[in-house]
Formats: C-alpha cells, structure tokens, sequence
C-alpha cells in the first residue's frame, strides 16, 4: 500500500489556523446544558444529600433500628432520640436512614434491571425483525393486559417481604412497557445508513445491536434510568404501605410511611419524616431527568443560550 | 429609470448559539427589479436561505435582524408578523426546497389553492373555485378540475412542486422567492420546473430571486448573480459578465469545481480546498484567504469591500477582492491559473484492452419484484411491483460502470439486491468469480463480503455519531478478525491515503466536515481491500467545492489500486467525469447501455437524449441557446402491466412515429440489441 499522501490533507490543519477557538466535546455540551438548568442541579444536589445520609446516618446513630428503648415509648423528637421514637420504642431517626437505604437499593436494582432488559429486547427485537419481532411484540402485548400489581403483591407477601424477591418481581412485571416505547425508536434507527454499512460488512446481528443501536439510543436510556428509580420507589412505597412490602424487622419507607399513617395525629413525627424522605428522594430524580432530557435534546428550547 | 421593486441595504441577521452568535448575514445589499431575476449562488452555510428568509420575516423571534429591507416602497424590517401576513402570498410568494413538506396532507389541493385566493382578497367560493382551476390549468396539471379535490400524497414531487407555484402565483406576487426549488427533483423534472417558473414570471411580471447552488440553473434563468461567501456578497454581476469574466477566486473555485457533461476530456476537477469558516467571531480578514490559492499577507489585514471591478461597456460588475484587478478572463493571474489544476495518477492498467481484464462483478438477468399486498387481516396479493426487470452487466478490474436514471427507476434496488447477495431465480450475481448462489454460512459470506464493500450516500448517516473514526475504519477489519495491532496500522495507512490526518483518529465524526466524512466512509470501505466499490450517489450530499475533492480522490485510487467500482447516480455531469461504461436505467430495465463517450456524444434512445438535454450548462451562451428536449409527465408506475416499450408513454419519438410503428411500440417490448460498447433498447433506432 502507498503511504504518500494522494490529496493534499484538506481541513484539519486549516481547521486549527481558522479556529483558534476549542472544540467542545460532547460530554463538555452535556454538562454545560445540564448545568444551566438550575433545578436540575438542585435536584442533583439534594439526591446527593440523599445517597450520603443513607449511607452514613446508621454509623452516626446512637441506635440501631431494631434496637428497643423501653425508657423512651413514643416520643416526640429530643436530644436523645433526634426524630423521635416509634410506640414499640425504636428510633424514627435510624429507621428513616435504614429505610431510605432500603428504599434506594431496591430502587436502583430495578430500574438497572428493567433498563437493561427493555433496551436489549426492544433493541434487538428492531433490528432483527420479522418472525422474532413479531413474537417479542406478541409476549409484550400479552404481558401488557396482565394485572401486575396484584401479582407483584401475591409474590411479595408470599417471599415474607424479601427485598431481593420484591426487586427481581419489579424486574419481570416492569420491563415490557419502556421496550415497546424503545422498540418504536430503535425502529428509525435501524433504517440508518450505518446500521446498514455494518451489515454489508459482515458484522454479526447481536454485535450491530450492542455496538451501533444501543448507544445511540443512550440518552433515552438515561433519562429511562432516573425517571425508573422514582418509579420504583413509588410502587415499592406502595406495596409497603399496603403492607404487601418489606417486613418488619427490615423497614422501608413504605412501610414507614405506612405504620405511621395510623398514629399521624398523636405521633405525627412518624410519619412527615418518612414522608419527607421521600418526596426529596422522588422530586429530586424527577427534577435530574428532566435536566438531563433537555441537556441531551438537541430540539430542546434551550433558546440557543450558551 | 424605475425604482427598485425590492431594495435590500446592509441586510444582517445573527443568531444565538450554543457556542456564541452564529453571524449568518453579515451585511448584504442588491436591488432587484420588476420582471428582473436575480439569482444568489453559494454553499451551504453561505447565508442564501437565511436572506430569503429574513425577506420574508419568516425568522424566528430570538433572531436579530439589522439594515434595511423595502418592498414596495414600504420598509419591511420592524413590521409586525400580522402587517407582514398581508404582504405574504400577495406581494411576496415563496417557492420552497421539499414540495413533499410545503403542501399540508389533510387538505386538498383546492382547498389550498382557495385558501391562498380567499386569505388576501374577498371572492365568492365560486370565483376562488374557477380561478384555482385556472391556475392548476396554468402550471400544467392535467385534468385540473378532477385533481382539486386530490390530496398531496396523490401526486409526484414534479406534481407537487406545480402546485406550490400554483400557489405562489394565486395573487399575482411583485416578487418570488424560489429557495432550491428544484433541488429535490430529477432532472427531466426540474427543467419542466424552471421553464414554468418563467412562465409564471412573464405571465405575472414579476421578480425572481433564485436561490440556488446548482450554477446550471443560475446560468439558465439568472439576469444577474450574486455569489455569496460566509454571509456576505463576494461578487455581484450580470450573468453573462460573472461566467466569462470572473474576477473573485472563489466563484472561479465554484466554476472550476463542476463536472462538465458537455465536455469529453477527462482533466482532473480542480477542488477549493478547506471549508467554509464558522460564522461566530470572524476576525477581520477576507474569510475566504485561508481557501484562497491566491492570498497574500493583505489580505488577512482586512476585510475587502464589494468594489466595482466593471467598465462602462459591460456594466456593473462588483466583487471583493484586493487582487481583483489582476485576474484576467478565464481565472487567470499573471497568466496562470488561479487555482493549479492538479495532478493526473497514472492508470496502472491504462494499457491492457478491456477483454483482457478480469471480471470483478457480474449480473446476469436480475429481476426483483415485491408483491403489492392488501387487507390489514388477512394479506391478499393485489399485484406486483417490478422493480428491477432483467438486467445484465460486468465491471472489469479497474474499471467504473455507472447506472444512471431518475428517481423511482430501480438503480438503488439494484445496489441492495447485489449488497444483499440475494439469490436470483433466473439469473446469478457473481462477485470475483464466486456466485451468491453458492455462498451458506456466515464465514462464507464474510470472505465474500471483504471483495465487495459500499459507500452511502449520506456522509451524516452512513458514520456511527457514537464511534470514534478509528473504530469506524476498523470496524471492517475487526469483523473479519484482524488483530488489534494490525488494524491500527492499517487505519492510519487508509486515513493518510484518502487525505486525512491519522492523528485525528480518535475524533468522533462530528469534528468533521461533509466532504471528510465521506472521506471516511471510502476509507472504511476500502479497509478490506475489496475488488468491488459500491457507490451510492456518493457526491450528491456534498458542496460542488468538496465534491470536486472527493471526486478526484475516487478517480486517483481507482487508478492507484485497480478498483472497479459500480457507481449509481443521478447528476449526469458526474458520471460523465468518472465512469468508463454508463448505463441509463428506465422503470427497472436498461434502455440503453455502452461506453461513456459513445453514449454521452451519440445518445441513440429517445429517454437517454431527453436526460442530457434537461442538464443545465453552466454556461449562459450554451445554456440559453440550444435546442432542449422537454419531457412531459412523470416516470410510469412500475406496477402498470406494459406490453410494450416502457418509454413509450413519454416518448418524443413515438409521438411523430406513423401508427403503424407506434401499434410497434405498444405491442412488443424492444430488446437491447447493437455492439458491445453501445447498445439501445429502441425499436427505431
């Protein structure tokens, strides 16, 4: 093969004269956008917050929550108990920690899990259509009409309120509604011209799908991973609530949130700091995705401000 | 004199961006008078459509306007869009690019022709109904009182675009703007577009601005020229004086760089290098000295003005160059050429006869139909599509076969069907000696498939946006196994061979330019060393600057390497330039097939001779003056049954043939019959 150069090199070093100016990446765009919109950084910071009291708050605590203290039964928030006691004598402040802990574990397991199966299936299902197109749109059809909640409760109560059981139950009842939505948008992309390009090269099919689909549908896949955690959360918090969830001695703040409904007028405490929690904890995720929507939407009415 | 119809002074608009403010305007005058046509030149990116635009007050709001624009005698700049909306459609008509999406799907044709009518006058639905079919009459639509209850779907962009004008012409406009207007059409199409626009013109009297990069169409219909460069006017002149006394180098570049089909010998195009500058932040200098060949240290100092270059015999003639007083006619300096023409690569297999070479690729009677299904239920086969029927060709080594022909012909089916290497019922396809028949097994296909490799159309598409252009290259490599170390050799090796820097490697394909990325794409095409170069319309995407570049780079490895390639397009200039053997493609069949200077110089079929006849000629003494061959309808539907000659329903030919010929043409389907090096699927030629 000929090294000389055939064409005098066109552009790059002109490029550099021209422009003196730096490029910017696109991860540098990204932030930059993201970091515009004010409430999405808030919301990045108090998730932040979030994750470290979770973390650290149980090694702070003077109690553990399942420790009981007989001296302190239902009391209001001291210096002793910082939020207070539950009527059986545990610490509301341990076990709003435990429970956001909780709550953020089956949380982020979940929305891993369905993210990663709803972009693998609606992907591959795109682009190797025909019959194993239609059977993957036939399962998730079928999937769709199945009452879910009332399965995800059987299951869960059956497991003795397992968080793990709860999490791989959320995993299988909650993937097949984002791969249909990103089945549609890996639709166009299959039609691109380097999809094609791949295949005239003899590329193998799971390989164009992991190599050319899947990251360019990444930006939906992120903003389907933070707005999933809130989902989780809420169906979580449901379950508990009803008290399908998590069980006692383990908490959540479902079931927080729940016990303390009971006693919202003599011991209120029980149930805003939970509550609280996990607001913060949904409003927060809620708030970052919809940053990161318009920080990697091109179209996005960013009003062309830099 | 009369007063200016519209008179535009120190026009400029600027726009808000993410990485500072995009100045796409900066600063352009013109007068325009009634019944004149003005048409405004230059790449993508130079300001033509955003000037049009602003003429229309179509902006957007965040976008700042300055200067002066009056129509009329009245300002328009600073106008509310409600005192704008009562110019618009009545004084000012806009004939847009895509007649796919100017028109709205939901309502008929005559409801928005009425639309137009009844928006800016008082009539009675009687009245508005009998002039919109006067007007469908005007531009040529057949059966005008049938088809103002169809709907856009209904009809073919030609058909569309007719109707655009239609209503562009509603309310007798002062002025037209035609922004691209046959850009998106294929050739036979556009000239019948063209012609119609000056019929709309001479019947309303009104101005023309014609935007347009194509400098065919420019020398076809322009009175005067501006040539716009980075927002601004580089040169300004009557037609006759800009083609034949150029005096900016950068509208020599724009002349020098296209394709010629009128012009046999094959000397390489000669390409502006670089690109256009970013528009945020320009310094004072001639923005186009860094692409200038001619350039000297003043002309970095500042930024020329438009001067008048003229005399009293020619006229005006105004451009912006500090040396434009040394170029002579013909785009020369000091005698030589501004831009050097470039070196010619030695043909390593110029002197074997073609019988003598292998063949590469071979097609032998390829036939696709797809079925025309019906029921949402229950699929019925209503009938079929014959997309492709029956062709038959070879490429040598070394060698460019090109298929030409209008959009909706089969030339882009033909390219899947041998990329697919889809079995044929009656036919094969073989690809260096191997048939697609006898390929099973995924390790098969992919030696096959290193001989073979492909280049888009779309330079944007046809790139990963997510990979690095290493990866990109690679990628070839990496699916036939070559190891990592290898590959890295071997794509800095490609890079440097279509002229990119391999340090850029790590880049992703948005640091580059349209004209690089397609460099990209044949460099990863090329990874494998493939005997066989599929392009698919690989320079219709790009700017007539870049695509000289890339251009000349197909031709110079086609030599270096002994490629051969299978190149489809529609601009029958290019194909002119870099094919050895053309064939013209008409509803699925080849209707005429041959060496390229025999069918260029001697064109035999009827449809081959009204193609080249519809290419406007950059050029307006040529362009104006010879005989043209207008085609009247659209390509056939390929689902009709046709007995006869596919042509016939359009043929020039068959019209004065006797009938006794004509029950011919009808009755019997001609063959392709003559010599090797032109053949001609005609029953009287």
């Amino acid at each position: 093969m000929p090294r000389n150069s055939i064409q005098p090199a066109v552009g790059p070093e002109t490029t550099a004269i021209r422009l003196p100016r730096k490029r910017m990446s696109k991860w540098e765009l990204y932030s930059r956008r993201f970091r515009r919109n004010r409430p999405a950084v808030a919301g990045l910071v108090i998730f932040a917050v979030l994750v470290l009291f979770a973390v650290v708050a149980p090694l702070l605590a003077r109690y553990d929550h399942i420790e009981l203290d007989f001296l302190n039964l239902g009391e209001p928030p001291s210096g002793e108990h910082w939020l207070g006691t539950t009527s059986a004598g545990n610490d509301t402040f341990a076990q709003v920690a435990i429970g956001l802990q909780r709550s953020l574990m089956i949380a982020v397991a979940v929305s891993v899990g369905t993210t990663v199966i709803s972009a693998v299936v609606g992907t591959a299902a795109a682009y190797f259509s025909g019959m194993f197109e239609r059977l993957t749109l036939l399962l998730i059809h079928f999937l769709m009409v199945v009452p879910t909640f009332l399965l995800l409760a059987m299951f869960s109560n059956d497991s003795g309120g397992d968080w793990r059981t709860i999490s791989l139950i959320m995993i299988l009842i909650g993937w097949f509604f984002p791969a249909r939505v990103i089945w549609t948008m890996a639709l166009s992309l299959r039609e691109r011209e380097y999809v094609h390009a791949a295949r005239y090269m003899g590329v193998p099919g799971m390989k164009i799908v992991l190599r050319h689909m899947l990251p360019n549908i990444g930006s939906l896949l992120v903003i389907n991973f933070t707005l999933g955690v809130v989902a989780a959360v809420m169906i979580e918090t449901g379950l508990s609530f009803l008290g399908f969830g998590v069980k006692i001695p383990d908490v959540s703040l479902g079931s927080l949130i729940g016990s303390g409904a009971n006693t919202i007028t003599s011991a209120p405490w029980l149930f805003y700091f939970p509550a609280a929690a996990l607001t913060l904890l949904t409003v927060s995720m809620a708030l970052v995705a919809d940053g990161l929507r318009d920080a990697f939407d091109p179209t996005s009415a960013a009003g062309g401000r830099a | 004199m009369t007063n200016p119809l519209l008179s535009v002074r120190d026009l400029k608009v600027s726009f808000p961006s993410e990485t500072g403010t995009v100045d796409a305007v900066r600063g352009i005058s013109f007068d325009l008078k009634a019944g004149r046509t003005l048409g405004i030149v230059g790449e993508s990116g130079s300001g033509k459509s955003v000037t049009s635009l602003a003429i229309m007050g179509l902006l957007d709001e965040n976008v700042r306007i300055s200067g002066s624009i009056t129509f009329d005698g009245q300002e328009l700049l600073g106008k509310s869009d409600k005192q704008l909306s009562a110019i618009r459609g009545n004084g000012l008509a806009m004939i847009f690019q895509d007649p796919l999406s100017s028109l709205t799907p939901v309502f008929s044709i005559g409801d928005q022709l009425i639309e137009a009518l009844t928006v800016h006058r008082k009539l009675s639905k009687r009245a508005a109904w009998a002039r919109a079919v006067e007007l469908l009459e005007t531009v040529g639509l057949p059966n005008p009182e049938r088809r103002m209850k169809s709907f856009p779907h209904e009809f073919s962009g030609g058909m569309r675009q007719r109707v655009v004008i239609a209503i562009a012409m509603a309310n007798k406009p002062k002025l037209i703007i035609a922004d691209e207007p046959t850009t998106a059409l294929d050739v036979t199409i556009q000239a019948q577009i063209l012609d119609l626009i000056a019929k709309a013109q001479s019947e309303t009297g009104a101005a023309v601005i014609m935007i347009t990069h194509d400098m065919g169409v420019v020398a076809k219909t322009a009175d005067d020229v501006l040539v716009m460069y980075a927002g601004k006017a580089v040169e300004k002149a009557p037609v006759h004086e800009l083609f034949h006394r150029t005096r900016m180098p950068y509208s020599i570049g724009l002349l020098g760089a296209i394709p010629r089909v009128d012009k046999a010998e094959k000397q390489p195009l000669v390409p502006v290098k670089g690109n256009p500058p970013l528009l945020i932040n320009l310094p004072d200098a001639c923005p186009f000295a860094s692409r200038c060949p001619i350039a000297i240290d003043a002309c970095h100092a500042r930024e020329p003005d438009l001067v008048d270059v003229g005399n009293e015999k020619m006229g005006e003639h105004h451009a912006a160059c500090i040396r434009s007083h040394e170029i002579t006619d013909g785009g020369l300096i000091d005698g030589r050429r501004v831009f050097p023409l470039p070196d010619v690569a030695e043909r390593a297999l110029a002197g074997v006869p073609r019988e003598d070479r292998p063949v590469t690729l071979e097609v032998r009677n390829m036939t696709k139909t797809f079925p025309l299904m019906k029921g949402a239920f229950l699929k019925r086969k209503l009938g079929e599509v014959h997309a492709i029927r029956g062709i038959s060709f070879d490429i040598r080594e070394g060698e460019t076969m090109a298929i030409v022909g209008e959009s909706g012909c089969g030339k882009t089916t033909t390219l899947l069907q041998i990329m697919d290497l889809v079995e044929q019922v009656d036919g094969d396809i073989l690809i260096g000696g191997t048939s697609v028949a006898d390929v099973r097994g995924g390790h098969a296909e992919r030696t096959l498939r290193r001989d073979i490799q492909i280049v888009f159309q779309d330079p944007m598409g046809a790139l990963d946006p997510r990979m690095t252009v290493a990866d990109i290259i690679a990628e070839p490599l990496r699916a036939i196994g070559t190891k990592k170390a290898e590959s890295e050799t071997r794509v800095d090796e490609l890079m440097d061979l279509v002229g990119l820097d391999p340090s850029h490697s790590n880049r992703f394909p948005s640091a580059f330019s349209g004209g690089q990325r397609q460099r990209i794409g044949i460099a990863r095409a090329l990874a494998t060393n493939p005997k066989v170069v599929v392009l698919d319309e690989p320079v219709s995407a790009l700017d007539v600057s870049i695509q000289a570049g890339v251009i000349n780079l197909l031709d110079e490895l086609k030599a270096k390497l002994g490629l051969s390639y299978l190149f489809v397009a529609h601009d029958l200039s290019v194909v002119r330039h870099i094919a050895d053997r053309v064939a013209v493609m008409y509803l699925g069949a080849f209707v005429e097939q041959g060496s390229v200077d025999e069918i260029f110089e001697d064109p035999q079929h009827p449809y081959t001779q009204a193609l080249l006849s519809a290419i406007p000629i950059p050029d307006p003494d040529i362009e104006r003056t010879r005989e043209r061959i207008v085609l009247t309808g659209d390509l056939a539907s390929a689902t009709d049954h046709i007995g006869g000659c596919s042509f016939a329903s359009r043929c020039q030919l068959f019209k004065v043939l006797p009938p006794e010929d004509q029950a011919r043409c009808l009755g019997e389907v001609p063959p392709l019959t003559g010599p090797e090096n032109h053949r001609n699927a005609c029953h009287f030629r």
